[in-house]
């Protein structure tokens, strides 16, 4: 009955590249001159591991790959080899590839033969030039060269067997192996129990018989050498072949502590074959995939802390029950304890939501031990010595938004070695140290969690980025800005003041892209700079992106939730501050700001008895760069809100990025800032909405 | 006061012939009605919060135990007229199925009817009617001398939902 | 059938075997390192005991050693899983009164040819 082994390859991947981070943190960590033996064995332990598990689920390309890295960790661990730069580097390459290769063997894509060559070929030098003369060759031992002598005259055989007196001492039972020799044929056992001590002098755990056997069967040597390998050294073992013309087996063969082994390497040598692959697409700098996995780890702690807030839930909700209200019988008592009994019910619905939050909670340290690999390349590559320091790494935060401010943090990282940070010479002509300084810090903050990217290095030249911004006309050339409007221009698109746009950080995937990823997270990000002195970026997220902190506000009679987070200010509107442009788009000036009013009763159809605008609430929100004044009737409170999806039963609605439940069972929708903004632009049909007002459209 | 109601879908089907049981409902003084499978739950009608440019049939969303449901007029949707909202006014909840997965969806009828168990060969051919497209009509049954006009409800609710579509007039 | 210890540091190894001797009628009990194993080994009366080599928190040539030095488990059948590439480590092993190895990469119905034959 065939297993099907596939439902376990998920796992197999999951821990092998876990494994391949140990193996990278460990190598990077790795002290060249005093090498700890306990990170050499856990680098090992890791190898091994994967290799074990490739070629038992048939990835033997991988199987084979690894098969190389392990030999020379082994050579590592045990000493007989020095661990040196050379072979640190080709490991970390090494573990580069088979990234790769299990990537693909996960996605069934082709595997890049070529690369997984080159690193294959270098590791082989490195081993042949080692202290001992191990080679690559998978199955390392002698096999057995018995003549598998096709006896057709072969009768079968006979077997004279006596164990050593501790062989049971292993868990190895002569009954066992003699009804294995009986499934081969027939089987005639002589015991010999001459060697018996007396019933007093018998120790039950040793063995004092041994045995004659005659099995008739032509069947091959190895076959019946193989029911005895466990116990080859245990016990005295005499074979010899029973031939049919000689009734009387007559040259003994002397079978004894053999290495011989079954050979069960065929799969590791088919693989040598290789097949040409087709595709070489996977290679070239492409960036080890950052699966968005749709399952989570979660500590048994946070499970454990969930059930019993579930089970204080219970308790309160039954103490709430059997307060038996019955509103005619109701007295103050009563009264009293049912008010007990909510603030309980409150205190455990908030305490269950977060533990709940909670459970999507990763330490950001799964997004930030990427950098040590990609800090140390880059410092090769350019010749630059830059050490990292990170705080913080235990600090939580939700998964999906850990998953997606990883491309935001390479790129800022990259920056700051790319741009940031000074070459040697000049840091030293600079009187500072040589190595450069890269800080990734993170931390929790109001209901926030911070995280700053700082380098010691040349930070920003105001000068630079205004004739910068002139020259991109994103700012008149007599424009009078603060420092930090200054700074904040390289937020613009399209800004690079990189002389030549290296392929590192300059692609024009630029800043304006990663301020609209945080953006889109509900999260911010600011930057400080000082000449010679560094550069500090500092981005602000959610703790979570099921919930959102919001203002409630009202329109006609219907309810709407503004983010909190896009909300500038709110205001009286003054009738003299309005303008018209072409008598259609409604300005208001706040400061010196002209920002587009939005009719929110006109975007969504409800009817309104506002005739003029003054006196009316305006809220002042910002969407990506671009500010306008939302007109509403009334602000209500502002609360946390848990964001339900729209989508899930209907559809996306312009203007509109999902909905809630408020208190009182009602559905409220929240709005989408950017959205609001760009539909104002471009006003939709008029529904025909049967509250709607009839209203002329552009 | 809402009532909401469970379908229990385990009642038992004649396994003789190929039949399916229906839920029915009235609608502008016609029996309409859909397979009892879809059928989640029948909810009294409850406010709705509505939806800024959308069809007018599409009255809004609902709560429904924590879900965002989207809510259906039928006689909009079929372009009757519109009568005030009464005691027997329903909603009955739909399990919906479309191209990318499941929905849930509810529709406001004027009251339910029955249910009832019609064999798949009593089913007739929808004729043209004219005022509903034959693509959201699976066919008509005769229960109990009344004609039920029996609804392709995938159909129906996923292309005015789904598409901003315009009448279903042809 | 019968209660086995299966002692692996690799998820995916662990429960490839706990499938294939479940499937088959047994009652699995797993662990993930060797002290991990040994703890189980005095909690749970196993009659067969499959561990790897190679694991953090001891490894399995010291648990095989571990477990002959318990009473429960003078004879019990404990089965190794080597690597071909690796010898050497099966004459440790039954040094340190190891029954036989498994020799990896193997598939499950090996894994059960072999167990049926030490549990008879």
């Amino acid at each position: 009955m065939a297993i099907d082994i596939t439902q376990f390859h998920e796992t197999f991947f999951e821990e092998s590249f876990e494994g391949l981070d140990i193996m990278e943190s460990g190598l990077l960590n790795l002290d060249i001159g005093a090498a700890d033996n306990d990170t050499v064995n856990s680098i090992f332990r890791a190898a091994h591991s994967i290799k074990g598990g490739s070629a038992t689920f048939g990835f033997t390309e991988v199987a084979e790959f690894t098969h190389g890295m392990e030999t020379l960790l082994d050579e590592m661990r045990d000493g007989s080899r020095d661990v040196t730069q050379e072979s640190v580097d080709t490991l970390l390459q090494s573990v580069d590839c088979l990234r790769e290769m299990l990537a693909a063997s996960r996605d069934k894509t082709p595997i890049d033969v070529d690369r997984s060559e080159v690193l294959k070929k270098e590791l082989e030098s490195i081993l042949a030039t080692g202290n001992n003369s191990s080679t690559l060759a998978a199955s390392g031992e002698l096999k057995d060269h018995d003549q598998a002598s096709e006896s057709n005259d072969r009768e079968g055989w006979h077997i004279k067997f006596t164990p050593h007196h501790d062989m049971l001492r292993t868990g190895n039972d002569p009954v066992r192996m003699f009804r294995e020799l009986a499934e081969l044929g027939e089987l005639i056992v002589d015991v010999d129990i001459s060697q018996l001590p007396i019933l007093d002098d018998l120790d039950p755990e040793e063995s004092y018989m041994s045995w004659e056997l005659t099995l008739k069967c032509n069947v091959e040597i190895d076959k019946v050498k193989e029911i005895f390998e466990w116990v080859e050294d245990e016990c005295d073992f005499e074979l010899s072949e029973i031939k049919s013309e000689t009734p009387a087996p007559d040259s003994a063969e002397k079978v004894q502590d053999t290495s011989s082994e079954v050979d069960t390497s065929a799969t590791l040598h088919r693989a040598i074959a290789a097949k040409p692959q087709a595709a070489k697409a996977a290679a070239g700098g492409k960036t080890p995939a950052n699966t968005d996995s749709a399952s989570i780890r979660v500590s048994i702690d946070k499970v454990d802390a969930l059930i019993n807030m579930v089970g204080e839930l219970v308790i309160t909700q039954s103490m709430i029950g059997q307060l038996d209200c019955d509103f005619d019988d109701f007295d103050n008592s009563r009264m009293e304890k049912l008010r007990d009994g909510l603030t309980l019910l409150e205190r455990n619905t908030r305490e269950l939501q977060e533990s709940v939050m909670r459970i999507r909670m990763l330490p950001i340290s799964f997004a930030f031990n990427r950098f040590p690999r990609m800090v140390h390349d880059l410092c090769q590559k350019l010749d630059k010595k830059i050490e990292l320091k990170t705080t913080g790494e235990q600090t939580e935060l939700d998964k999906t938004v850990m998953e997606k401010i990883g491309d935001p943090l390479v790129h800022l990282v990259r920056n700051s070695i790319d741009h940031g940070i000074e070459m040697p010479e000049e840091r030293l002509a600079a009187n500072k140290s040589e190595t450069g300084i890269i800080e990734l810090n993170a931390f929790h903050k109001g209901g926030n969690i911070i995280i700053e990217i700082k380098d010691d290095g040349a930070g920003f030249n105001k000068d630079r980025i205004k004739a910068k911004a002139i020259e991109r006309e994103l700012i008149g050339s007599d424009e009078q800005l603060s420092d930090d409007k200054i700074y904040d221009l390289i937020f613009q698109p399209g800004f690079s003041t990189a002389e030549q746009l290296s392929d590192i950080s300059g692609r024009g995937v630029g800043m304006d892209v990663v301020r609209r990823n945080i953006r889109e997270l509900g999260g911010n990000i600011d930057v400080t700079s000082e000449e010679g002195q560094g550069t500090t970026f500092t981005i602000r997220l959610p703790l979570t992106l099921a919930i959102l902190d919001g203002q409630l506000v009202c329109v006609g009679d219907e309810i709407y939730i503004t983010p909190l987070v896009s909300i500038v200010e709110s205001l009286q509107i003054k009738e003299e501050f309005v303008n018209n442009i072409a008598g259609q788009t409604e300005l208001y000036k706040v400061r010196d700001d002209y920002i587009p009013i939005v009719r929110m009763h006109d975007m969504f159809g409800i009817g309104t008895k506002r005739e003029s605008l003054e006196g009316g609430l305006l809220v002042v929100v910002e969407g990506d760069g671009k500010k306008a004044g939302l007109l509403v009737d009334e602000l209500l409170g502002q609360q946390q809100v848990v964001i339900k999806s729209l989508e899930t039963n209907y559809k996306r609605v312009d203007g509109v990025s999902g909905a809630t439940i408020l208190g009182d069972g009602t559905v409220a929708l929240i709005l989408d800032v950017d959205g609001l903004i760009d539909l104002s632009r471009n006003p939709p049909a008029p529904a025909r909405n049967q509250e709607s007002s009839i209203r002329e459209v552009a | 006061m809402s009532t909401a109601q469970q379908i229990d879908t385990n009642t038992s089907v004649d396994v003789m012939t190929d039949t399916d049981q229906y839920l029915t409902f009235i609608l502008a003084g016609e029996e309409y009605g859909v397979d009892i499978l879809r059928v989640q739950e029948i909810k009294g009608w409850d406010s709705v919060t509505p939806i800024p440019n959308t069809p007018d049939y599409i009255k809004g969303v609902i709560n429904l135990r924590g879900t965002i449901v989207p809510i259906v007029d039928l006689r909009h949707r079929f372009s009757l007229d519109a009568i005030p909202y009464g005691a027997t006014t329903v909603v009955i909840v739909l399990k919906v199925t479309s191209d990318n997965g499941n929905r849930t969806m509810g529709i406001v009828v004027d009251a339910v009817s029955d249910v009832y168990n019609v064999a798949a060969e009593e089913m007739k051919p929808p004729p043209d009617f004219g005022a509903i497209s034959i693509d959201y009509v699976k066919g008509l049954a005769t229960v109990e001398e009344k004609m039920v006009i029996v609804l392709e409800i995938d159909k129906l609710l996923n292309s005015g939902v789904m598409e901003n579509a315009e009448a279903l007039l042809q | 059938m019968a209660s086995i210890l299966a002692v692996d540091d690799s998820a995916s190894m662990r429960q490839m075997v706990s499938f294939a001797l479940k499937n088959a009628g047994h009652n699995v009990v797993e662990a993930v390192d060797g002290q991990d194993g040994l703890n189980a080994a005095k909690e749970n009366k196993v009659s067969l005991v499959i561990t790897d080599v190679n694991m953090p928190n001891m490894d399995g040539i010291a648990l095989i050693k571990e477990l002959r030095n318990l009473p429960d488990y003078k004879f019990t059948p404990i089965l190794m899983l080597t690597t071909e590439s690796a010898p050497h480590k099966k004459q440790e092993g039954k040094d340190a009164g190891a029954t036989g190895w498994i020799v990896k990469p193997f598939d499950p119905d090996q894994l059960l040819a072999t167990i049926n034959k030490v549990l008879g």
